[in-house]
């Protein structure tokens, strides 16, 4: 176990630069995980991080050591793989074994270890099996297994569930999160989903073109986004983002939002801290989440946050135990997450109370939180 | 194969359409094409002399006998010395034997650093190592027969091994680093991570699946160096000629009567082995040239 601390890594293919200087640190024992779309430079953080490729600037260090120039098998990591990358001609018991055998362990030390790691993962009866004849979850096991005979400081994970078909990704997902919380190795883990993020993670990196646009917990990074990208790439369906302009009526600051229909509400953005003085008459981008617009909250009688608005219904998309509708804003397509039963067929005006109270307004200019 | 997998399907029920006869005609006729030599080769090498003059060329032969082979292998004139093809038979094993093993394993070996160790200026390395397939065996001919002067190789078994080597590298380093290309990276960063280095994921990973492309290697390699002509009649002596040299010679021995016999069992003694190596392996060098990725 140990910690990891990276500062001012820079990465550059030829002349395209991937990573423009990141800078994270991760306590021992804590589950961090890298998320952006493709090509943000997570997989190469990740790389630079195993020893895999070389970084053109900055620092790594695991504990207290700084590891530029060690090479992958010396920095005491184990890295679980998107194929899986099992050595197809051996079987699953030599598959563990391999990691420990190049470093001289015992054979009766292996031995001991295969048994723990197979009885810990559910293993044992697939021990004398080729990879080939395993299936994904399995050879996801026998991967993890792998990485965990080793008993590393530190674990890497490269979108270890994008092969694996979606019911066994949700399983798979609790598979590692109790794993986690039974061994408490440091994990680092790279992935696309924004949901594995926010379920996996002590903290989440959010990546975009080569930097790390917010380092937080999930909670923050879903609740407080530093910026427009952090806001729509984390949640899905994404955070609305309506465009409007910033004015007072009453005493109260908000924005004026004009339905479909031709009708304009008026919404009072109140945040304790927030200070919107400057913004008064300029464009701002009101960010709101589809589950903040609803057909009814629990606790909205009396709430001075929850306002009423009517808009004409153009698409609905019944999700289950919800249905999403389609409504127009400032004529912006904006998602609102309803109860089934309380959802209007399209073309007829629907009344949906809004959520003030974890709207959120961003510059449209810099893209940042304004307050953030 | 499930069952009646074998079932021939004739397009219109049971029974031969006329399309389907067609076609049998067709492909009977080519094989014959290429088979009736072989043929004539194989009775001729059975007949006494009396009975190929006084017979045809394709018929029966009146009385079965080995003579000729005998002849052939043991006591036929090859230019002055009548020592048949035996010796000379052993001299292409000796040559390529040796020459195959090591152009395969260097040619595995320089596959497995052009797909996965590259370095900078691996694959230019790698473009004019293939240039090496495209020279015709010709041009290389005075500046090798220098150079084998100066490693003092020249009219040596030793000679022959070192040019078929070196003739057959960018063949095999072709077909071993096309091969390995199919092996995901991330399996070869898994064996880093696990602590293996060069070596030793090369023997313990790669060479492990690389049985289909080592049979490809082998028949292609066996097949080109002992059946060349060229290098063995020119880098060879008296005493490390290969079969193929000494069924020129004995075909084109002037003296005495010409035995027809006595040159078609040579040459079938001078063919057998390549034949031999394919019909032996030809299913994996199918199997192996049409390979495709490696399923982790």
């Amino acid at each position: 176990m140990a910690s990891l601390t990276i500062s001012g890594i820079r990465k550059s293919f030829g002349s395209e630069e991937v990573l423009k200087g990141v800078s994270l640190s991760v306590a021992s024992g804590e589950f961090l995980v890298l998320v952006g779309p493709s090509g943000c430079g997570k997989s190469t953080l990740l790389n630079l991080i195993a020893g895999l490729e070389t970084i053109s600037a900055g620092e790594i260090r695991i504990g207290d050591r700084v590891v530029n120039n060690v090479r992958p098998k010396d920095r005491d990591i184990a890295m679980v793989f998107q194929s899986y990358a099992l050595y197809p001609n051996m079987n699953v018991r030599q598959n563990l074994a391999f990691g420990l055998e190049t470093r001289g362990v015992p054979k009766a030390r292996i031995k001991e270890t295969i048994e723990r790691v197979a009885n810990m993962l559910q293993i044992e009866e697939l021990l004398d099996r080729r990879p080939r004849q395993l299936s994904g979850g399995q050879r996801q096991r026998v991967a993890m297994g792998r990485a965990l005979a080793r008993d590393p400081a530190i674990f890497l994970f490269d979108e270890p569930l994008s092969n694996l078909d979606a019911k066994l990704r949700v399983e798979m997902r609790t598979e590692i999160k109790l794993l986690h919380q039974r061994i408490k190795t440091t994990i680092v883990y790279v992935t696309h989903d924004q949901i594995e993020a926010l379920t996996l993670a002590d903290r989440i990196a959010v990546m975009n073109d080569g930097i790390i646009h917010q380092f937080d917990t999930p909670q923050q990074v879903y609740d407080n986004p530093a910026n427009l990208f952090v806001a729509g790439f984390i949640g899905s369906p994404s955070m609305n983002f309506i465009p409007c302009r910033l004015v007072e009526q009453n005493g109260r600051k908000g924005a004026v939002l004009k339905a479909g229909s031709g009708k304009s509400f008026f919404l009072p953005v109140e945040r304790p801290g927030l200070s919107l003085q400057q913004w008064l008459g300029r464009e701002v981008i009101l960010g709101i989440r589809p589950e903040q617009i609803a057909g009814g909250f629990h606790e909205q009688e009396g709430n001075p946050q929850i306002h009423e608005i009517e808009c004409p219904v153009e698409v609905i998309e019944p999700t289950g135990p919800d249905t999403l509708v389609f409504v127009n804003i400032n004529g912006r397509e904006v998602t609102c997450r309803v109860n089934p039963k309380a959802a209007k067929a399209p073309g007829q005006a629907m009344k949906l109370m809004v959520d003030m109270s974890k709207a959120l307004l961003f510059d449209p200019q810099s893209e940042q939180r304004i307050g953030a | 194969m499930p069952d009646g997998g074998l079932e021939l399907k004739t397009g219109r029920g049971p029974g031969l359409s006329f399309g389907r006869i067609l076609l049998y005609v067709a492909l009977i006729a080519a094989a014959a094409f290429f088979l009736i030599p072989f043929f004539v080769m194989v009775i001729t090498s059975v007949k006494s002399m009396e009975d190929i003059r006084t017979g045809h060329l394709i018929s029966w032969p009146r009385q079965f006998t080995l003579e000729a082979w005998i002849k052939a292998w043991g006591s036929a004139c090859i230019g002055v010395n009548c020592v048949g093809m035996k010796g000379y038979f052993w001299n292409s094993v000796r040559m390529v034997v040796p020459s195959v093993i090591l152009s395969t394993l260097i040619g595995a070996m320089n596959g497995y650093v052009f797909s996965k160790w590259r370095f900078p200026g691996s694959e230019t390395f790698f473009s004019f190592l293939l240039l090496g397939c495209f020279i015709p065996f010709q041009v290389i001919l005075l500046p090798m027969s220098l150079t084998l002067g100066w490693f003092k190789m020249a009219q040596s078994i030793q000679g022959l091994i070192l040019v078929h080597t070196i003739y057959g590298l960018p063949f095999t380093t072709l077909f071993f680093r096309n091969f390995y290309v199919t092996i995901p990276d991330e399996i070869i960063r898994a064996a880093k991570i696990d602590g293996a280095g060069f070596f030793r994921i090369l023997w313990r990973v790669v060479l492990p699946v690389s049985a289909p492309i080592f049979v490809v290697s082998i028949i292609w390699q066996t097949t080109q160096i002992w059946n060349d002509f060229l290098f063995g009649v020119a880098f060879s002596g008296s005493g490390s000629q290969p079969v193929t040299v000494a069924l020129n010679n004995l075909v084109n021995t002037s003296t005495g009567v010409k035995e027809y016999n006595v040159d078609m069992a040579a040459a079938i003694i001078a063919g057998l082995p390549t034949l031999f190596v394919y019909i032996i392996s030809g299913k994996y060098f199918l199997r192996g040239l049409t390979a495709g990725a490696v399923k982790g």
